[in-house]
């Protein structure tokens, strides 16, 4: 019974978050609704017992992507009114093409629940005595292991692309040039005069 | 009792709202990468679910590489837009042209 209310809950809340990211006025709210969303996603994964992927879900995206969404949205000068211009215009052809979309889901779904098609046999079916976070890590570190350090990669060639992208050489900036510092010896920098009395010295 | 049919639909909601998100906001970039990101959310309760209904764990391990790839593309998309706007002080993707494309 409390599964059941948990999964309505969770299903509730999921949908009308995203109704909410999609349909919210300023994008700011949009990221806040989008972050209920993942939470409540979240819990429908821990309902179907994948712990580690709940887990994963809220920390990359509601840690990771969630705020580089914030950050940008935030750091970004825009004037958001006036990109909603368009927003009653494409609503027709939006809504056909989404109830499209879900009639053939809801096909799929009813195809699949009245017999669906028998594949072939598990690829690795699920043990039971050992926890989910254990049991995907010995699938994710034996079998997929050259899948797992292609993700890896992914996510490397992303972080190095984004960096690449986004960095600019700022002119008129004194930086500190720190071989030019240590190359400096004590000969190139001071001098040794040797005033007479009276004299005084130019500098 | 919840079967995996409930979480189906559910998910099935979910990438309708995301693909209506992307045509109702065709001018706000930022947007359009969030209906993006419910879409690939969509994806991935489907892969649990299935993966739960079927007993077999090869739906959780894929589901990991689509959260992978998911983080991977806002990290690209959100540092195009960010030079897109550095460039042009806008982010209406309807006059993106400089490509002539």
């Amino acid at each position: 019974m409390i599964q059941l209310i948990a999964f309505y809950l969770f299903a509730t809340i999921v949908i009308a978050s995203a109704t909410m990211v999609i349909l919210a006025r300023n994008p700011v709210h949009s990221v806040m609704w989008l972050i209920l969303a993942f939470f409540n996603a979240a819990g429908l994964m821990l309902l179907a017992g994948a712990e580690f992927i709940a887990m994963l879900l809220v920390i990359v995206y509601v840690g990771a992507v969630a705020v580089l969404f914030l950050f940008v949205v935030m750091m970004l000068d825009i004037d958001f009114a006036e990109l909603r211009a368009g927003f009653v215009r494409y609503l027709p052809l939006g809504a056909l093409v989404a109830i499209i979309l879900a009639a053939e889901l809801i096909f799929a779904v009813g195809a699949w629940q009245a017999g669906g098609v028998d594949l072939a046999s598990r690829a690795a079916p699920a043990v039971t005595d050992k926890s989910n976070i254990q049991q995907i890590g010995e699938l994710l570190y034996t079998r997929y292991i050259f899948l797992f350090e292609a993700a890896g990669i992914v996510l490397l060639v992303a972080m190095i692309g984004a960096i690449v992208l986004t960095h600019r050489q700022r002119g008129g900036v004194r930086i500190q040039n720190i071989s030019a510092q240590n190359r400096r010896r004590p000969e190139d920098a001071t001098r040794l005069v040797d005033p007479g009395v009276g004299q005084g010295m130019e500098l | 009792m919840i079967s995996v049919g409930h979480y189906l639909a559910v998910s099935a909601v979910l990438f309708t709202l995301g693909v209506l998100g992307i045509f109702i906001n065709r001018k706000n970039i930022i947007v359009i990468l969030m209906a993006i990101e419910l879409i690939l959310l969509a994806v991935n309760i489907n892969l649990v679910a299935f993966s739960a209904a079927l007993g077999d764990l090869v739906g959780q391990v894929f589901s990991m590489f689509v959260l992978t790839v998911a983080a991977g593309e806002a990290a690209i998309g959100l540092a195009i837009l960010v030079i897109y706007f550095r460039g042009r002080g806008t982010i209406a993707v309807d006059d993106a042209n400089r490509m002539k494309g």
